[in-house]
């Protein structure tokens, strides 16, 4: 990160017009849209929805991570490639764990001596 | 054409031939660095997403001695720090050297202002022996006390209904027992087997977590440094952007580590 | 340009010292200090293998115990998979010639660069210290429990393959950005050089898999020094996801190490077959088709281990699915071959060994995919000679392949093409002798990692070990070859090979700066306007005028 250590104070035109100066209005907009979701977070836990309380939770969390990245991380003023860093990288964990959970019903109670279930004869 | 840029920006490494062009790598590195903050995170998730599969009975059980009202309290803290990082941010393009170190110095005060949570919380934690693996030595009678919800959970239902693992087969060739076994074996017991498993992926998680923080606050701690001897500009404020996008990265796990690990139903 | 340019002033005599050296930015300098360290590297776990060799010569005991015995062939596997075959080719030849192909000065953040050396230094430290304290002998895998319940340094090892997790994770990120963000004039992306397209593919597995080794390494970490639980099963923890979480990183490692060595080939092929190279875009995009797909099989290496049938059934699947871009890009250095002119250099002798090699290693991945085949081959010497046909076969040989094929370049000077020859003969032959018959033996039951075992398998065991003998001969007659030609090798010229990727532009060793302005970038497998001009002794651009 240090070796970008970059222009001077006067640069020129070309310098100016790095990076997008992101509005305060839309700034404080994302942040009480946040707060509102997070409140909304802990009021959807009460409602007992059985499993479906579960995905509630992920898909606001998602809103939320959505609306810090394209505002706060300025994504939606960037490179397209910026975004596709991120979105891919959360593909791959999707994949890891979706993956991973397959096993899921195949596991047993855990086999450690002293732990283990007697075993009918 | 290109000697000519070379002389307006001569401050850019030699290796570049436009500011345009370092900024640029420069911003696709950190993006690049923060995928792989995703995936390392990724593995936590997936050792959550595995325990709570097979196990769901111990999160229901072992969250409640998580305080859900200090978790909000810190996504708020962060969210705010984030809010106040980027329009940090956004006060460093546009030169406003003033507001840029007040906002920073806030954004440092919220990322203090967490961690102090979070030694409150694990502190609770250390006191009642709710700790990971080895450690875990809970003190029952003091911690239902204290947390009357979780004796509650064990009294509503057996927790045989609330496990996926399906009974194991009856014979020579794996284990056996049967359904009814497994109810009664979990009934007559005071909690869920294996309790630790959920505090261990949880001082993982927040652990791993924390110390994302305490290294964001070192890079805004150093961006806030080299503030003081006039180091940004318009023209100048990767370094602000780049511990930017660091802390918000920080900000998106508590996102998700929240409901996870404090909102279980 | 022309060959003749003997500058005073190359990369190799600017600055003086071990500081100039150890601290440079240049990403050349940091090139070679990779390969003298992956070499050294290399030599150290030659040397295990050797020991494993000599004791396996007879049945029980022949010149260790068994504990020391766990401890080599973990050793042996540790420090090549981790020292040497991982930052083998990119963080070597990728760091030297990554930006000289793009016409560049440097990566584009040359200090990350130098950190990612510093940190092999480190992590190369820890595992050195490791071996002292206690070798690890858990096999390379570090699976708990046995990990967690041995006595030996695991924390010190695991440590140490963390931070050359760190190492190659900033090369990775290197390279992507300054392939995306540097590329000179007229190099669009179909006009990358192949090396490049692999060690982008390459970059793209390091960036996305190895912090997955990160988090691996630090919990069994924690697991040891604080017992977590989350992988030790005596706390209630699942081994079967520590071997998730291993594979995860593990089996795409293998396309980190695989795929630059395909680059190099696919340079090796065009040019020395004095042909443009066949299906640029197949190779090329059958590249990154390779890194994605290899997130999709780690469950392979799982087949025996508890698994769910049905993620068994997908993984076996996909396992397959693998061989597709493999053969796309075998097709095509084949087509590149067909009525070429060829020329049997010593680079090109390592790319032939390759292409035989290289095929029997992935056609019996597919053996070993085979859900069925794999229950009765798991786990033996069948797996052991498959991934050394794949990873020795394959990448070491590659690796060779590059030594001798940007030697020159890196050095100034040229090897006796004699020798080279001879070394690469003796690689070919004790190559085969060490593992074909670990094929053989493997499938008729012989375990891996065993101490003992049955007589009739003591033939194999005798012919697998002359065949290492014969290994180190060769490296012996290779590293005496490349080291006489450091000191009385003839002066290379600036394109000996005839090649037309832009590293060969600039004299040999490369200037300090690499271009004083960025080239403008052609055709780089164009190679019908280089002519060999016998007053420099290497090929120079037929002018304007001769070409018309």
């Amino acid at each position: 990160m240090s070796d970008i250590r970059s222009t001077t104070e006067n640069g020129s035109r070309e310098t100016e017009s790095l990076g997008h100066v992101v509005p305060l209005r839309v700034l404080l907009a994302v942040w009480f849209a946040l707060v509102l979701l997070s409140l909304a977070t802990v009021g959807a836990v009460r409602v007992d929805l059985g499993s479906l309380n579960l995905w509630i939770a992920l898909a606001i969390a998602f809103v939320k991570a959505t609306l810090v990245g394209l505002y706060f991380m300025h994504l939606r003023y960037d490179q397209p490639f910026h975004a596709i860093a991120l979105v891919g990288s959360l593909l791959f964990v999707v994949l890891f764990v979706g993956l991973a959970l397959l096993d899921t019903t195949h596991y047993q109670h855990e086999m450690i001596p002293g732990y283990a279930p007697a075993v009918r004869p | 054409m290109r000697r000519l840029e070379n002389g307006a920006a001569h401050e850019i490494p030699h290796h570049f031939a436009t500011p345009r062009q370092a900024y640029e790598s420069g911003k696709l590195g950190m993006w690049i660095f923060l995928a792989t903050e995703v995936l390392l995170f990724g593995g936590l998730f997936a050792a959550y997403a595995v325990y709570r599969g097979n196990h769901p009975e111990i999160f229901i059980y072992a969250h409640r001695f998580l305080d859900s009202r200090l978790g909000a309290l810190n996504t708020l803290i962060l969210i705010t720090s984030s809010l106040t990082m980027a329009w940090a941010v956004r006060s460093a393009q546009l030169g406003n050297r003033r507001l840029l170190t007040l906002l920073l110095a806030l954004t440092l005060l919220g990322g203090c202002a967490f961690l102090g949570v979070k030694v409150v919380e694990y502190e609770h934690k250390w006191k009642h022996g709710l700790l990971w693996g080895k450690r875990y030595r809970p003190h029952p009678a003091e911690t239902a006390q204290e947390h009357p919800s979780a004796a509650e959970v064990l009294r509503e239902a057996p927790l045989g209904d609330r496990t996926n693992i399906p009974p194991a087969a009856i014979g020579p060739s794996g284990l056996a027992f049967s359904a009814d076994e497994t109810r009664a074996g979990h009934a007559d017991a005071e909690e869920p087997r294996n309790v630790q498993l959920f505090f261990g992926v949880y001082f993982a998680m927040t652990g791993l977590h924390g110390l994302h923080v305490v290294a964001g606050l070192l890079v805004i701690g150093w961006v806030f440094v080299r503030l003081r001897g006039g180091a940004y500009g318009p023209s100048n404020f990767e370094a602000v952007d780049r511990a930017g996008l660091y802390w918000h990265l920080v900000d998106l796990i508590w996102i998700f580590l929240f409901p996870l690990l404090y909102l279980i139903h | 340009m022309n060959g003749s340019t003997a500058v005073a002033d190359n990369y190799l005599s600017h600055g003086r010292g071990f500081r100039s050296w150890f601290f440079t930015l240049d990403h050349k300098r940091i090139g070679v200090m990779y390969l003298a360290s992956i070499f050294f590297f290399l030599i150290l776990g030659g040397f295990f293998a050797m020991l494993i060799r000599t004791e396996l010569l007879t049945p029980g005991r022949t010149i260790m115990d068994a504990d020391t015995y766990n401890q080599v062939f973990t050793l042996h596997g540790a420090v090549m998979i981790f020292l040497f075959i991982i930052p083998g080719i990119p963080a070597a030849f990728g760091n030297f010639v990554l930006p000289v192909m793009l016409g560049a000065k440097d990566v584009a953040f040359p200090r990350l660069n130098l950190l990612s050396y510093h940190l092999y230094v480190v992590g190369a430290i820890f595992s050195v210290v490791s071996i002292l304290l206690g070798a690890v002998d858990t096999g390379w895998t570090f699976y708990t429990p046995y990990s967690t319940t041995t006595h030996t340094s695991v924390v010190s090892m695991t440590l140490g393959a963390f931070i050359l997790g760190f190492s190659s994770i900033f090369t990775g990120i290197n390279f992507i950005v300054t392939i995306h963000r540097m590329r000179p004039p007229g190099m669009s992306w179909n006009r990358l050089p192949l090396f490049l397209w692999a060690l982008y593919s390459t970059a793209i597995i390091q960036i996305l898999a190895t912090p997955v080794l990160g988090i691996t390494l630090l919990l069994l970490i924690v697991e040891r020094l604080l017992g977590i639980g989350i992988f030790d099963p005596a706390l209630g923890g699942d081994p079967v996801l520590y071997q998730h979480f291993f594979w995860f990183y593990s089996h795409p490692a293998v396309y980190i190490m695989i795929l630059p060595a395909m680059g190099v080939m696919s340079e090796l092929i065009s040019v020395f077959s004095r042909k443009h190279i066949f299906g640029y875009k197949a190779i090329a995009y059958s590249s990154v088709a390779i890194a994605v797909l290899s997130f999709l099989v780690w469950g392979h290496h799982m087949f025996t281990s508890g698994q769910s049938d049905l993620g068994n059934m997908i993984f076996s699947a996909l396992t397959f699915s693998v061989a597709i871009p493999s053969a796309i890009k075998v097709f095509n250095w084949l087509a590149t071959m067909y009525k070429g002119s060829i020329r049997l250099d010593t680079p090109m002798l390592y790319a032939l060994s390759f292409l035989l090699l290289f095929g029997i290693g992935g056609l019996t991945g597919l053996f070993l995919g085979a859900l069925a085949t794999d229950v009765h081959l798991h786990d033996t010497y069948f797996v052991v000679a498959h991934f050394h046909y794949t990873m020795m076969g394959g990448v070491l040989i590659a690796f060779l392949g590059a030594m001798h094929y940007w030697w020159p370049k890196m050095f100034g000077r040229m090897y006796s093409e004699k020798a080279g020859r001879l070394a690469a003969f003796l690689v070919f032959v004790g190559f085969n002798l060490t593992f074909f018959s670990q094929f053989v033996m493997g499938s008729q039951g012989m375990p891996r990692r065993y101490y003992n075992y049955v007589d009739r398998f003591q033939s194999y065991h005798v012919l697998s070990t002359i065949g290492a003998y014969v290994l180190a001969i060769a490296f012996v007659v290779l590293a005496g070859n490349l080291i006489h030609s450091l000191f009385r090798g003839r002066k290379a010229p600036a394109n000996p090979w005839g090649s037309a990727t832009l590293e060969w532009m600039c004299a040999s060793p490369p200037p300090h700066d690499n271009f004083a302005e960025p080239p403008e970038a052609g055709d780089p497998y164009d190679l019908e306007h280089l002519v060999y001009d016998e007053s420099i002794g290497g090929y120079a651009p037929r002018t304007a005028r001769e070409g018309a």
